[in-house]
């Protein structure tokens, strides 16, 4: 049968191969090829299988259990947004009887549809379908955790999605451009990076932004230690820690968090580190909900925070999935939280014995698996087998040390809010050297062994 | 006598070939320091390549009258007297500048530059080559610094020479600052980014493995 892909590929080969006209550009056209087909080329001479896990099979199965962080992230952007817009008032242009235009303070009828996310609201009130209308902002006080589902997703994703295609099309671009210029062919890391990224972000980050800081990532983060696979910082991170540095006005903050204009909204954790305990239940009480119902918001997900980070409940399905596959570290991510509670049970105890200058010491240790990106780090960032430690001894030391240095900079730390990224930054930076250690001892006492 | 090829060639390596900061990487603190502003940096420039001519030509002209016990302590007394010089002509004429220099001026004593080309160059050579390539070094140092420094105030404060070009957020334009290029790590960055460019452009001065 004649198969119009196969044919394509056929006939475009010889350009692309050694001696052809677009000879260079041949790691592009092997992407497209490995794509769709399986590449031609065999091993010859004597090969061993150890395992039938690959590159690409591994960067999948990260995707995979990444994609309930991605319906969250959607989810959790659209029910932030729908819950502001239907209990406050924001500032809006109306059109009033006259034809006058004027900006009011007055509840929301519908989706905003000035500015710049005139497209979002415009495309959802196109949706009609006899009585339910997409653009519809509903009634106050009807927005709970799973009124409005189709709403809250539609409209996370009209965030999520720009994002991440973003961050996709020019991180690729890069890749592509490394690629020809080594003469290498493009590998599949940046999959990852390219899904993590947008889960780090919060939705109103302007997108020119996640173009630089994606190339920065990307080129500093990893092409410039010769690309995937020799990298000793988190590329994800490595872009995220750009924008912190660089434009912090759009990644910190309270009037970043929820995508509708002119609202401010803290994190649980930026409450709680200015406040301590009395900042959670403040924000909690302002929603009419106990503290441990608040908790359990926080462990599902809906709070404000960053698009991916915000659900712990999430983070576990896919850590689950990395450690069931065998992909993810379990020895990192224990030590990790090993780390993080000691620390946590540590700065608490002394918090109420009397050391109470700095409130954020005085939140109650359980508090902080729940709260900014500690469960995402854990999960997916600090176990990159590329820039984490490799010896199993080194793993537990190496999750040790981010989780501790987590309660360093979030609690000890008033200038930070989160440290969960440069904890994890830092930890990269050590890997190398805990694993040197673990080795040298171990060749240590194997020669002691054998002499 | 040395030939006007020697010449040539100890005012031109320092700028490329062998750029004190680019490839051997001296004098790093001070790009780190005073490359947020291109005036500061300008200013930087003149102070090192004064001082660094000056010296190189006195120590040149004693080099064979040191005893080689102490050369490093005479050497450090003519590169720290150049120093004061330089210091106190800037608070004279340009005190604004001085101020915002603040103690690099002074510190460029601990220019690794300097004393490097003194112990490297001047004990060995004639006092006109050694100030050629006095030079030669002050504007392979400048030029890394001016290329730094375009970076660092463009991007992070839309300015070039203290006149607006971007205008900013905060003045009512449309460019927002890029809050990275006003901290010393940038400089880092953009000094790694010059030498790939060298060591791409002249693979020469690519290490070989180890």
């Amino acid at each position: 049968m004649w198969n119009p892909i196969k044919f394509i590929f056929n006939k475009t080969k010889p350009w692309f191969s050694k001696g052809g006209k677009l000879e260079a550009l041949y790691p592009l056209w092997e992407v497209f090829d490995t794509f769709f087909y399986t590449p031609e080329e065999v091993a010859t001479g004597k090969c061993a299988v150890r395992d039938s896990i690959d590159f690409k099979r591994m960067m999948i199965t990260v995707c995979i259990a990444l994609i309930p962080c991605c319906f969250m992230a959607c989810y959790n952007t659209g029910y932030q947004a729908y819950k502001t817009m239907s209990t406050t008032s924001v500032a809006q242009k109306i059109v009033d009887d006259k034809g006058v235009e004027k900006t009011v303070v007055a509840p929301l009828k519908s989706l905003p549809t000035d500015g710049l996310k005139n497209w979002r609201g415009w495309l959802m009130s196109c949706v009609k379908v006899g009585n339910f209308d997409l653009g519809a902002v509903p009634e106050k006080g009807t927005v709970s955790y799973f009124s409005h589902p189709i709403q809250f997703i539609v409209f996370g994703a009209m965030y999520f999605i720009p994002i991440y295609i973003v961050t996709f099309v020019v991180g690729i671009l890069w890749e592509v451009v490394f690629a020809i210029f080594r003469k290498e062919i493009v590998n599949e890391g940046f999959f990852v990076t390219a899904m993590l990224f947008p889960l780090t972000l919060p939705a109103t980050i302007p997108l020119w932004i996640v173009a630089v800081s994606i190339s920065f990532g990307v080129v500093i983060g990893k092409e410039v230690f010769g690309g995937t696979g020799r990298n000793i910082l988190n590329p994800a991170l490595v872009a995220r820690a750009f924008i912190f540095f660089a434009f912090a006005g759009t990644i910190t903050g309270d009037s970043i968090w929820v995508p509708v204009d002119g609202t401010t909204m803290a994190t649980p954790l930026a409450a709680a580190t200015q406040q301590g305990m009395d900042g959670i239940s403040a924000v909690a009480a302002s929603q009419n909900l106990t503290d441990m119902q608040y908790w359990f918001d926080c462990f599902a997900g809906f709070i404000p925070g960053s698009m991916g980070e915000t659900s712990t409940l999430c983070c576990l399905i896919g850590a689950a999935m990395l450690i069931f596959t065998g992909i993810g570290s379990w020895r990192v991510m224990l030590s990790m939280c090993v780390g993080t509670g000691a620390l946590a049970v540590f700065t608490y105890f002394m918090y109420s014995i009397g050391y109470t200058t700095n409130p954020a010491w005085g939140i109650y240790p359980h508090w902080h698996f729940v709260m900014g990106g500690f469960a995402l780090g854990c999960a997916f960032m600090a176990t990159d087998p590329v820039t984490g430690a490799l010896t199993r001894g080194g793993q537990y030391v190496y999750g040790f040390l981010i989780g501790a240095l987590v309660i360093v900079v979030r609690a000890m730390n008033p200038a930070y809010p989160e440290g969960v990224m440069l904890a994890i930054l830092f930890g990269n930076l050590c890997a190398p050297m805990i694993d040197y250690v673990f080795v040298q001892a171990n060749i240590k006492r194997r020669a002691l062994r054998n002499v | 006598m040395a030939t006007a090829k020697e010449y040539k060639e100890a005012f031109l390596s320092p700028l490329f070939a062998t750029n004190p900061i680019a490839l051997s990487v001296l004098g790093i603190c001070s790009a780190l320091a005073v490359t947020t502003k291109m005036d500061t940096a300008l200013t930087m420039t003149i102070a090192v390549t004064s001082v660094l001519v000056c010296s190189n030509f006195a120590v040149s002209l004693i080099r064979n009258h040191i005893p080689s016990s102490i050369r490093m302590i005479v050497q450090m007394v003519i590169i720290a007297a150049m120093v004061m010089i330089v210091d106190l002509v800037l608070q004279a004429f340009a005190f604004k500048l001085s101020k915002s220099l603040s103690v690099f001026v002074s510190l460029i004593i601990t220019n690794c530059i300097i004393m490097g080309r003194a112990e490297a160059f001047a004990m060995k050579n004639p006092p006109l080559l050694s100030i050629v390539d006095g030079l030669g070094n002050g504007f392979g140092y400048g030029l890394i610094l001016m290329i730094v420094s375009f970076f660092r105030e463009f991007f992070g404060s839309g300015t070039i020479f203290g006149f607006e070009v971007l205008k900013t957020v905060n003045n009512g334009g449309w460019y927002m600052p890029n809050g990275l290029m006003i901290l010393a790590p940038s400089a880092f960055f953009i000094i790694g980014l010059i030498i790939w460019l060298f060591k791409t452009i002249n693979p020469k001065l690519q290490e070989g493995e180890k």
